[in-house]
């Protein structure tokens, strides 16, 4: 176990730098540049700015430097927001996104699972066409028609929940929806045909035959093995709700993470599309890594190699 | 005390598919003593295991019982609850699957497994249930049985996890114990080797079996009785030696004609049932097996036949012992 989490770690360096590494050119292959904006400025002032932070150099170089300088922790300033560094950028957006992330992981999860049971269970029946219509919409609408449609009838017509910003617990009723709203869909979705597969399986014959009651068979035998598909599709998804959606924290007026890559990106922020990037990288990796030791702890026929 | 352990009387059982009822089991009667073991040999399709798991209400969805008697030890199974069911699976009859290599689940230890059944029907503690599961394990021929406990189903080989699952079928000491087709998914050497430990069982514990297998070699060497089942029908019933030196029935006939036997020939072939196993979802009127059988009759075509009994327990459903009969009586006459 412990020789695979020391294994795990020296790849995830590999795959880290690889992502930095090819981030790095893709972006500065895309034209335009950090100091390019709609009031004109004098070529020396901007030839002054890219020499503050280096962009005068050769690419090469500024890989070079950066490079070295992240390995020591430094992930450089802000292009755009002066005075702020990436990691005080992150630092200060992630906990918002991740508290409202986590806790729409959460709702998935306890939303998610058991009706992918119930529907399992009640195949065919009223129910389980209602929940397949239920994810089939979780699925198919985009966040941003869930997000104004919530904000319409709660926010607007109902006048029940606050529709900006992230105050009290109330705020987070909506965005919280709005985020757990696919994950919800998809987790049913995976919850239900995984749970038919396992109540079709020998040892559930096996588990009735010992005269158990469907309870502690489901509970005990079925869910065990149907949970499978689910962690593996959560581990991942964890990783990016809790980094923040662009969409929902636009609309919802959120100062989280998520709009922040989205920022970055079209203002060429170089050093805080790179901090960003490494960052969800990193944290998808760790997510893996944890996905495989809990598979590993509910399917003893895994081996961690 | 009745006097006997199981006692079906014409069972009806039919599966409500979509495309229509079939009639899985059809007038089935079966009876067996304590500590007898009874074998039910017949094709895929037959009815064998239907008839089995109906006695412990494990009949799946859409599958209906509508008609008969089931009688277990002075139970009425036919007339239980859910709830009743379940107090007398796992604990008065037991069952052993096809296949182990499925028929564990495969996230719980052994130990858990075996140790499950025992919690659930005794009031044995934790610490005791595990003494038992060790027990069990020694019962059923595993060596280390302590390493084994702690072990997961997939560690083990399919030999040894049929052994496991008859060491749960008896965790609780059955008085009836179906094994369906229990050797089926396992090599030959391995086969002989679970059968001789079953039956070196069921001398210890005294257990009724019901064997149910496509094996005639199997029945032969370990049953005392047998039934012969086709279409949801039992054709012939009796004791091994009425089966397999008087058999009376076409089909047990054609059964028996098709086991590959040591003193053939190099060049004889072996003798096949011609024709295709009956479609359930479209009986033919009369006898199921008539389409296949070389001597079928017109009445054969249109009506099912009468049982005809013989010396002892033995019985048969054919036109042609009735026809027989009834020349004989006619020379008689």
């Amino acid at each position: 176990m412990l020789k695979y989490i020391v294994k795990r770690l020296l790849l995830a360096i590999v795959t880290i730098w690889a992502v930095a590494t090819i981030t790095f050119f893709l972006m500065n292959l895309v034209p335009g540049g950090p100091f390019l904006s709609e009031k004109a400025i004098s070529p020396q002032a901007t030839a002054a700015l890219e020499a503050k932070y280096g962009l005068d150099k050769p690419l090469l170089q500024r890989y070079m430097t950066y490079m070295s300088d992240a390995l020591q922790g430094d992930f450089g300033d802000s292009l755009k927001q002066r005075g702020r560094t990436v990691m005080d950028i992150i630092a200060m957006k992630f906990p918002v996104s991740a508290r409202l992330g986590g806790i729409s992981v959460l709702v998935a999860l306890i939303m998610g699972i058991p009706m992918g049971c119930i529907a399992a269970l009640k195949r065919g029946k009223f129910l389980d066409s209602f929940i397949s219509v239920v994810a089939t919409c979780g699925i198919a609408v985009p966040s941003f028609v869930v997000c104004t449609l919530l904000m319409y009838f709660f926010g607007v017509k109902l006048r029940w929940f606050p529709t900006v910003g992230l105050t009290s617990w109330k705020h987070y009723i909506m965005p919280v929806m709005a985020l757990s709203f696919y994950p919800t869909a998809y987790i049913m979705r995976l919850m239900r045909s995984s749970m038919l597969d396992v109540l079709g399986q020998d040892y559930m014959r096996t588990a009735k035959a010992k005269g158990l009651s469907g309870f502690v068979s489901l509970f005990k035998h079925a869910l065990r093995n149907a949970i499978l598909p689910v962690i593996t599709y959560v581990g991942p998804m964890l990783a990016y709700t809790v980094t923040g959606s662009f969409v929902v924290e636009k609309i919802f007026t959120i100062p989280g993470l998520g709009g922040e890559f989205i920022k970055a990106i079209n203002g060429r922020d170089y050093t805080l599309i790179m901090g960003t990037t490494i960052f969800l990288a990193t944290l998808i990796i760790v997510m893996n890594v944890l996905v495989d030791i809990v598979y590993k702890l509910v399917d003893p026929r895994i081996k961690l190699k | 005390m009745a006097e006997y352990l199981v006692e079906i009387k014409n069972e009806r059982l039919s599966f409500f598919t979509p495309a229509g009822e079939v009639k899985a089991l059809n007038d089935v009667s079966i009876h067996l003593k304590e500590g007898e073991v009874l074998g039910i040999v017949g094709e895929s399709g037959s009815g064998k295991s239907v008839t089995a798991y109906s006695l412990m209400g494990l009949t799946a969805y859409p599958g209906k019982l509508i008609g008969g008697t089931l009688e277990f030890n002075g139970h009425h199974i036919e007339k239980m609850s859910e709830k009743e069911m379940r107090a007398i699976r796992g604990n008065e009859i037991s069952i052993i699957f096809q296949d182990p290599m499925t028929s564990l689940n495969p996230v719980y230890t052994i130990g858990n497994q075996i140790e499950e059944v025992i919690l659930l029907h005794t009031d044995k503690n934790k610490k005791q249930a595990r003494a038992r599961a060790r027990e069990l394990l020694e019962l059923v021929g595993i060596n280390e049985p302590d390493k084994r406990l702690k072990q997961y189903p997939h560690e083990l080989s399919g030999g040894m996890r049929q052994r496991v699952m008859i060491a749960i079928a008896l965790a609780c000491e059955p008085k009836l114990l179906i094994a369906d087709e229990p050797t089926t998914a396992l090599d030959v050497t391995i086969q002989a080797q679970i059968l001789e430990l079953m039956m070196e069982l069921k001398d210890k514990l005294g257990m009724a079996i019901i064997m149910i297998t496509h094996d005639l070699g199997v029945v032969a060497s370990m049953c005392e009785k047998i039934a012969v089942m086709y279409a949801g029908k039992i054709v012939e019933y009796g004791t091994t030696d009425d089966i397999f030196y008087r058999p009376r029935h076409q089909y047990t006939k054609g059964l028996i004609r098709s086991i590959p036997r040591l003193d053939t020939t190099e060049h004889e072939k072996l003798v096949p049932i011609e024709g295709t196993p009956v479609d359930m979802l479209n009986p033919p009127a009369g006898c199921p097996f008539a389409p296949r059988c070389e001597e079928c009759m017109k009445i054969c075509l249109s009506q099912m036949p009468p049982v005809t009994e013989f010396e002892g327990c033995h019985y048969t459903q054919c036109w042609l012992i009735q026809k027989e009969e009834y020349e004989a009586e006619g020379q008689k006459g």
